[in-house]
This record gives C-alpha cells, sequence and structure tokens, in this order.
C-alpha cells in the first residue's frame, strides 16, 4: 500500500522519525431502528428522506428516547475489546452548526461514555502487538449533504436526513501505531471483531465505518509527541493508506527542513492522493458540552454486562488458536478459515459431517477452490451461504476422495459442477461416470500402451531423468480421464520400467 | 338554559352531562366572546373556532353516548409553545410564524383523547422567555384588570384569558414561574407539576430540565382534573416519572387541619411591595386560624442563589434548544446569500427578538471553554443544594408558603427596558423549578384594586397537598370569586 508520494522525502530522512498515530473510528450499528427515534436505521439505497420523522428531522419540542439495542450493541463491541464498562455512563450535548445537524447539536457522550480502556491485538509486517483502546462511546450520526450544480452554473446543496439519526459508535485508540501499515491492520481487525460480534456491517464503502487519524512524527529514540494532525475524509481502506503514508511523508520532509509541523486538520483528496489543510487549531470549535438534559444517566448494572457479555461469540483470535490445537491446522490455514465468522461456521459444520479425521483436507477445500469459487460471485465478501454449496457438499466430496472413490482432479470438476447446480457431488459422480478406477489390471494395460507409445520419455527416465515419470503418469491419468489413482498408475509404471 | 360563561370547568360538566347546553353551544358562545374580548386583550395568537366546533360536536356524541371524561366538551385555551398537529404552532415568534407541526405534543394529544375542545393558542414571551408577554412577536396581551398593564408572562395569553372569563381552562408552561406569576397578577390559579409529572415532548423547549406544563384555572378542582388529565409517564419524554397519578381530587374539602406550613420569611425580605406583603400576611392568618400549624422563619439561605442559578442553566439550555432555527429545515429562512453561513446569521437576527437573543448570548457564553467550570458547573452544584435544602425543609413541613410574585402587575413598558427588574419578578418562583418540586399560585387578595397571589410549594409529587390546601383556602376566601371589571360591556 505505498501512494504516489509526489514529495517524497528521502529514505534517510524518513528513517530518522517514528510515526505516532492514533485513530478515531466511526461505526454505524446494524440495529432495527434510529439512535433515538423509531425510525427504521437501515437506509441503504432508500429514497432520500424517506426514513424520517418528527424527532430526527429535528422539529421543535421533539424529544429523543435512547435505542436500547444500541446501547447494548456498545456495551458487546466494548466487552469484545476488553474494555470496563463504567456503571454511570450519559449522553451530552455536543454544539455546533452545520445544515446537516439537524438540531444544532450532537447527542453524544463527552466525559462519561459507555466503554473505557481495552486492547486490540493486531498483526502487521509480521509483527504483533497490541493497540490500547482509549474509549467507545455512543452517538447519533448527522443527516447527509449532497452537493450539486445547478444548470446555470450556480452551486447548491441538498440535504438526505435518512442517516440522521443512525447509532454511531465512536472508539478512540491511544497513539500506539507506528506505520500505515499498523494503522491498517488495526482498522481490518477491529472491522472483524465488530462483523463477528454482530453490532455493525463495517464497511468502508457504505459509510458504516469511518476513520480519521491523529498523525505526529518525533526523533526516532524519543518518547516525546510531537505536534499532531487530524486527517480527514479517508473513505476506503486504500485512502487510509495512501492518506498516511502522505502525511507521515510530508511530516518527514517539514521537520528534516528544519521546519514545524502546524497542529490542524487536514483533508484526504482521493484523486491526488495528498492531505490539504482544512483548519488550523485556531479555528477549532468549541463544542461547549453540557448534559444532555432531555435524557436521564445511564445506569448499567453489572447483572447486565455478565448478561451481555455471555451473548459474546468466540472471538477470531480464541477461534484461531482453538483451531489449530483442535483440528491440527497451520496458523496460517486457522487464520483463514476464522476471516469470518460465516466462515468459521461452515468450516466446523463440514468438520462434523466429514468426521475430525478430514479437518484438514475439509480446510484445504474451504481455503483454495471453494474460496476460488466464491470469488467468481461477483459480491466482494461472499460466503458458502450466498452460493449454492452447503457444508454436506464439502463433505461428501472429501469422503468421496479419501475413500479412493474420485481422484483429486475429478473432485475439482465435480465441486465445479456441484457448485454450478447444487446438486450433491455423490450423485454427479455418478450422473458422468467419474468414479476412480482402482481396477490395477486395467491401469497396468494402460501404463504398457503409455510406455510403448513414449519411448523418449521411457529413454530419459533410464537415462536417469526421474522427473520423466510425472510425464507418463499425466498420460496415463490422460487416457483413463482422470479417474484413474495417480499413485497406483505411478507404481504400474514404475514396476514396468524397472523390470 | 342560558349559558353562564362565568363559571368553572366542573360546573360546565355538569350542565353538559345533565343536557342543560350541548358543547356545541357552550363552544359557540365560548367563541363569541372570546372574539369579542380580543381586540381588547390580545390573549391568542390565533383563535381556532372551526376547529372547536368540530370537537365540540365529537363532545356531544360522546357525552350522549355516556361515557363523558371531565374535560369533555370543556374549552381550553392552548399556549402557542405545544405543538398542535396541523395548526401552526408559533412560540410568539418571527420565526415560526408560519410553522406547522406534523404531530401533537403529548399533553394536547391526551387533552383531545379527554374530549376537550381548543378555541385557541394563546400569546406568550417569545419561546417562554419573559415575564410579562410583552416580548411577543405578535403583541402584547393585556391583564384584563386593567388593560393597561400586563398579564404577567410568559404564559400572560393563557392566564389573561381564563381571568377574563373567556375560558374556563388553559394550558401554561412554567420554567421560572411562568404559569404562577401570571396567575397571581390576574387573580386566577396556577400549578406547575413536579419536574416529570407531565409530558414535555411536543412543548417546544427553552429549558428542558427546568420546564413543565401545568394548568390555569379558577378553582381547585378544576386543577386536579386538569392535571389528572395530562399528568403521566409518557414513553415518548424519557424525564417522565413512572409513578402512577392519583386521584387529585381526593384532598377537595379536606380543610387544613394538621397542614405544617413552612414559611422562608428571610427569603421575601427585601422588595416585595406593602400591598403584597399585606395581602400575604392576612392569608398565611387564614391558615393559621384554620388549624394548620405555620411555622416562620424557617431557613433557605441557598434557595436566594435559585435567581442567578437559573440565569446561567435556563439560557445555556436554551442556546442549544433554539440552535435548529437556522432557516434549513422549516421556519423563518434568509436567501440573500452569498454563503449558507451568511444565510443562517441572517435567518436568526430577523427571526429571534432581542430577548431571545440576550439569553441565547448568555448561553453560549456560560457554555464556553474556560467558562463552563466557573458557570454552568457551579450553577448545577448549587442547584443541588438547593434540591437537598428543599428536601430537607420538607420532612418538617408540608407546604412552604411564600408570595408568588413580589408586585402586582405593572404597566406596560415599565419593565421593557431593564431586563434585570423584569427578572426580578421571578425571585420566588424560581426556587421551586431549581429544586424541580410542585408549586402553585392562589389568589389571596389585592393591593391597589390588583391581584395578589400566593405561592404554595410541596415535596416532589405530592401535587394533591397543593390541590388541599388551594380547595381549603378558596373554600374559606373569596378571593378566586372576583372577576376583572375592565372588560364588562364587551360580550
Amino acid at each position: 500500500m505505498v501512494a504516489a508520494q509526489p514529495e517524497a522525502a528521502s529514505t534517510a530522512t524518513r528513517t530518522a522519525y517514528e510515526p505516532v498515530i492514533g485513530l478515531e473510528v466511526h461505526v454505524q450499528l446494524k440495529t432495527r431502528s434510529k439512535m433515538f427515534c423509531g425510525c427504521e436505521r437501515d437506509y441503504f439505497e432508500a429514497e432520500p428522506n424517506s426514513h424520517v420523522c418528527s424527532v430526527c428531522l429535528g422539529m421543535p419540542g421533539m424529544l429523543p428516547v435512547i435505542n436500547e439495542q444500541a446501547v447494548a450493541f456498545t456495551i458487546l463491541a466494548g466487552l469484545a475489546l476488553g474494555c470496563d464498562i463504567p456503571a454511570h455512563s450519559k449522553f451530552d450535548r455536543k454544539n455546533y452548526p452545520y445544515p446537516d445537524l439537524v438540531k444544532g447539536y450532537q447527542i453524544s457522550q463527552y466525559d462519561q461514555p459507555l466503554c473505557l480502556g481495552g486492547t486490540l491485538e493486531i498483526e502487521a509486517d509480521g509483527v504483533t502487538r497490541s493497540v490500547q483502546i482509549e474509549r467507545i462511546h455512543l452517538e447519533e450520526d448527522t443527516a447527509r449533504l449532497l452537493h450539486r450544480e445547478g444548470a446555470n452554473g450556480d452551486s447548491y446543496s441538498l440535504i438526505d436526513v435518512n442517516r440522521s439519526g443512525v447509532p454511531l459508535m465512536e472508539l478512540v485508540t491511544r497513539p500506539d501505531m507506528h506505520s500505515a501499515a499498523e494503522a491498517m491492520a488495526f482498522l481490518r481487525t477491529l472491522r472483524q471483531v465488530l462483523r463477528y460480534v454482530g453490532v455493525s456491517d463495517a464497511d468502508m464503502e457504505k459509510g458504516s465505518f469511518r476513520c480519521d487519524a491523529n498523525v505526529s512524527l518525533r526523533p526516532v529514540g524519543t518518547t516525546t509527541l510531537g505536534n499532531k494532525v487530524e486527517v480527514k475524509n479517508m473513505n476506503s481502506f486504500r485512502a487510509v493508506g495512501r492518506a498516511l503514508e502522505f502525511e507521515i511523508e510530508r511530516q518527514a520532509r517539514v521537520l528534516s527542513e528544519g521546519g514545524r509541523v502546524a497542529q490542524e486538520t487536514r483533508g484526504y483528496i482521493d484523486a491526488t492522493g495528498a492531505t490539504v489543510s482544512q483548519r488550523s487549531k485556531e479555528e477549532a470549535h468549541d463544542y461547549r458540552y453540557f448534559p444532555e438534559p432531555d435524557l436521564p444517566p445511564l445506569e448499567t448494572s453489572r447483572v447486565t454486562v455478565e448478561e451481555l457479555r455471555g451473548h459474546l461469540p468466540e472471538l477470531p483470535a480464541a477461534k484461531r488458536e482453538r483451531f489449530v490445537a483442535q483440528y491440527g491446522l497451520t496458523p496460517d490455514e486457522a487464520r483463514q478459515l476464522v476471516e469470518t465468522r460465516a466462515g468459521a461456521e461452515a468450516f466446523e459444520q463440514t468438520v462434523a459431517l466429514a468426521g475430525p479425521a478430514h479437518a484438514r483436507d475439509v480446510a484445504h477445500w474451504l481455503i483454495g477452490d471453494v474460496t476460488r469459487l466464491l470469488g467468481t460471485l461477483g459480491e466482494p465478501d461472499a460466503e458458502l451461504t450466498d452460493s449454492k454449496l452447503t457444508p454436506a457438499h464439502i463433505a461428501e466430496l472429501v469422503g468421496l476422495v479419501g475413500q479412493r472413490a474420485i481422484t483429486a482432479a475429478t473432485a475439482k470438476e465435480v465441486l465445479q459442477a456441484a457448485f454450478e447446480s447444487g446438486e450433491m457431488p455423490a450423485a454427479i459422480v455418478d450422473a458422468r461416470g467419474l468414479r476412480q478406477i482402482n481396477d490395477d489390471a486395467e491401469i497396468d494395460r494402460v501404463a504398457a500402451e503409455v510406455i510403448d507409445a513414449n519411448p523418449q520419455a521411457v529413454a530419459d527416465y533410464r537415462g536417469g531423468k526421474e522427473a520423466a515419470v510425472k510425464f507418463l503418469v499425466g498420460q496415463v491419468m490422460r487416457a483413463m480421464r482422470g479417474r484413474a489413482d495417480p499413485n497406483g498408475a505411478a507404481e504400474a509404471l514404475l514396476r514396468r520400467l524397472q523390470s | 338554559m342560558p349559558i353562564n360563561l362565568d363559571v368553572t370547568a366542573h360546573e360546565h360538566a355538569r350542565h353538559l352531562r345533565a343536557g342543560e347546553y350541548t358543547a356545541r353551544a357552550l363552544a359557540e358562545a365560548t367563541m363569541d366572546r372570546l372574539e369579542a374580548q380580543e381586540p381588547h386583550l390580545n390573549a391568542y395568537v390565533r383563535l381556532t373556532r372551526e376547529d372547536a366546533l368540530t370537537q365540540a360536536a365529537a363532545a356531544d356524541a360522546r357525552l350522549a353516548s355516556g361515557d363523558a371524561a371531565p374535560l369533555t366538551g370543556i374549552p381550553i385555551a392552548i399556549k402557542d409553545l405545544l405543538s398542535t398537529k396541523g395548526v401552526p404552532t408559533t412560540a410568539s415568534s418571527q420565526m415560526l410564524e408560519h410553522f406547522v407541526p406534523i404531530v401533537d405534543c403529548t399533553v394536547v394529544a391526551r387533552l383531545r383523547e379527554a374530549g376537550s375542545v381548543f378555541v385557541g393558542k394563546a400569546n406568550l414571551d417569545e419561546f417562554a422567555m419573559g415575564s410579562s408577554t410583552e416580548h411577543s412577536a405578535f403583541g402584547p396581551t393585556r391583564n384584563p384588570w386593567d388593560l393597561e398593564r400586563v398579564p404577567g408572562g410568559s404564559s400572560g395569553g393563557s392566564a389573561a384569558t381564563v381571568a377574563a372569563r373567556g375560558v374556563p381552562l388553559a394550558t401554561g408552561t412554567d420554567t421560572g414561574g411562568s404559569i404562577r406569576q401570571p396567575a397571581s397578577l390576574t387573580g386566577i390559579l396556577g400549578l406547575k407539576p413536579t419536574y416529570g409529572r407531565v409530558s414535555r415532548f411536543g412543548v417546544i423547549a427553552f429549558a428542558s430540565s427546568l420546564e413543565q406544563v401545568g394548568p390555569f384555572a379558577r378553582d381547585a378542582e378544576d386543577i386536579a382534573n386538569f392535571l389528572a388529565a395530562i399528568a403521566g409517564h409518557d414513553p415518548c419524554d424519557s424525564t417522565t416519572s413512572p409513578l402512577p397519578v392519583p386521584d387529585y381530587t381526593e384532598g377537595l374539602g379536606r380543610g387544613l387541619e394538621g397542614l405544617r406550613v413552612g414559611v422562608p420569611d428571610a427569603l421575601f425580605a427585601e422588595g416585595l411591595e406593602d400591598g403584597v406583603r399585606e395581602a400575604v400576611e392576612a392569608a398565611i392568618e387564614v391558615f393559621a386560624a384554620n388549624g394548620a400549624s405555620v411555622t416562620r422563619g424557617i431557613e433557605l439561605p441557598t434557595a436566594t442563589a435559585a435567581l442567578p442559578v437559573y440565569y446561567l442553566i435556563a439560557p445555556s439550555e436554551a442556546s442549544a434548544n433554539l440552535a435548529r432555527y437556522d432557516g434549513v429545515k422549516y421556519g423563518h429562512s434568509n436567501h440573500d446569500g452569498p454563503t449558507a453561513t451568511l444565510e443562517m446569521a441572517r435567518t436568526r437576527d430577523e427571526g429571534f427578538g432581542d430577548e431571545v437573543k440576550r439569553r441565547i448570548m448568555i448561553g453560549t457564553y456560560a457554555l464556553s471553554a474556560g467558562y463552563y467550570d466557573a458557570y454552568y458547573l457551579k450553577a448545577q452544584k448549587v442547584r443541588t443544594l438547593i434540591r437537598r435544602e428543599f428536601a430537607a425543609a420538607f420532612e418538617r413541613y408540608d407546604v412552604v408558603l411564600t408570595p408568588t410574585a413580589p408586585g402586582v402587575a405593572f404597566r406596560l413598558g415599565e419593565k421593557t427596558a431593564d431586563p434585570l427588574a423584569m427578572y426580578l419578578n421571578d425571585l420566588f418562583t424560581i426556587p421551586a423549578n431549581i429544586a424541580g418540586i410542585p408549586a402553585m399560585s392562589i389568589p389571596c387578595g389585592f393591593a391597589q384594586g390588583l391581584p395578589v397571589g400566593l405561592q404554595l410549594m410541596a415535596r416532589p409529587f405530592a401535587e394533591g397537598t397543593l390541590i388541599r390546601a388551594a380547595d381549603a383556602y378558596g373554600a374559606l376566601t373569596d378571593w378566586h370569586l372576583q372577576a376583572p371589571s375592565a372588560l364588562e360591556g364587551v360580550s
């Protein structure tokens, strides 16, 4: 993930500084209704201003009512990240005027968030490290502004209030990351955990997972934090990587030329891959926070916390370790299988059907051919459940191979057919006559024919080129349309060649 | 039977149920009188005759079917701060002159369910900020006792129309005295319920942590029935209490026997008009002579800080509550360009009156970085102390008695140039809002021919105690039966 660096500092300059990165992540929660009213939360592809009511439109006299599911989701996310859940929390008003903020203030949480502390283990460039989480709080999303240009060239803006009042969880990390790669690893890992817990789609492209970064540099070996720059407007993982790389380069250059990094907010411009100054520290808002008088304080009992903890699924890191221990997988196989909760579930359901002895075979099929086939569905995150395949298909296929009823080569063909039609593998094998030929006499007869037809290869083998056998095996397989047991074919050939 | 419009709601209810006149006839007679009075009083931003007659017809059907509630068919004025679906709700502000709510506020919805008849939207100080109803974008309301004087505020329109016998009942809102002070200045009863007793949903917000909707009426029984109709938990207002609503009529006719009355003399030692002092002293004698045990000189030292606390908390909350009026979604909107920011600024400059702007500025300042701890936070701490001080007092007394206002109704224009003098009018009423306790103003005499009110405060959710005391005092005196004469001959 290296962005174009129009003003790159020299490598030597750059390595003289250590980047310090903290993230603020906004996550839309997957609740049924909005944060403070009964409107449907999911506005994806909905007609603009169709999911609105007098409350989320900010009409006079309207009052918020707390969405308990959003509170529970935030606490669940906090528990998954090892946060403390204080008994007392409250909402506050954050005041600032903007046309997308219908009330002129946002209901947020200032000094008593729902979750405090926490950690997330990340792996970047082969190194595992732990990122501390400062806090997680709950707030409401704003409306969306759509900027347009009229026929006469005048610019104007439209407001879509559908997003106004959607529950938004804000997670703030400590400045614990030191490269763009680490920041991205954090975001990917966080997204994975949130999806596991089921509290958010956490989709950057759809805007349900948004990130701002605080970036500063300091001379390697020092601990004082430098002036930080807040980088905004990064709308994809790629954008985060490019923006951070750019910003690190930019600050390194300023510092190496003896300059001072201005404390400011900068926006990332996707078209150029650069960040540009938006507002200085002096222009920063005074949000005039004060406790939200329309809502009582939030009290969270230990009982509630423990009850919610009981609803937490097994998280990716724990699942990965268990897969290694329980199924004898390599750490890398386990990592790939637990990428999504649905994927991990598909694996375990398949193993349950195929038998634990076949766990690794199941893993190979899922990681390999099945993943490749799912990729052809055209959806970025397609799961087994999005296809016609089921754990029963995979288990039956693994069983057929294990019983030497079909060859590995045939199995790929069968899987493709099952993927396309949804038919069970055994039925496909029978219908197409694909059963493996384990008849030694038949294989021996074909081996003899192949030896006769390929004198050059035979000569090569006899001249010491062991690899020539592979070619001959291939010829046997080809003659038998892939249905021969490749080991049997090799044995038959060797028997004849060595005699 | 000819309709006597001067009677109370429960008397009307008796006649309606007896079939002596219809709700429609009552509504028509009421609207005729209100339309005749309006050029003199300006108690309403808008009269709604058509809607009233439609509601009255429905009330008649309900009366005929025999399932009438106490307020069925009763004409009621709605303060124009309460959202009424389909009927403009202006907060007496240019900003909302043409604003039509898409929902009823909960209080209005409950009154609709009770079958009452809405005669119109009563005038107020803009966004309920004021003590005279002079800060209305639609002109001041006048006091029916003297048309050159104010009816108090902010619920001045509601108080004036009830005092003028235009309607028996009206809704008010009370953030710092906006029900009790106008009740006092117009010679009627007005109750501010416990914070959380009545829903604020749909009531255009001024200071969220202080305000409550409450009733104006001309006797205690009407207050009891009115409060019962609007009180209770509302799932749309998270600050409402889940406590059940008691039968407020239970205390009627029970007298003053055993009522423990505390009088914090030091609280109103200064700035009180002589006539008011005399009337209140005489009222205290009535209490003492009729079975109440009166203790003079009870201590509420921190309550004297309620006024400055109020003028930090209320404007702070108002500065946020009024931020939504930016011309983008509804209400007054400036389109002169060239930037959205300038248009928003001009929208607010044109839409808000001076008093509203003054309070927005005070509140914005009090909440600003560097000042928050010194102002808003300190005010909240003092608020906690005041609340505790009252809680301690109510361990020994059932009610705390004070004058409602330091003086009688003042002349139009007398205090508009001096905001501080205007603010001091709420000196005795504000502590109840700060403490969140129920408080009521009851007519207790006259000074210079103008009404004087006394205030009773009680512990949280003890509205029943206030109603009992008001009923008993009303049975012993006839101050609440006195009618103003300024509009005699009008309708």
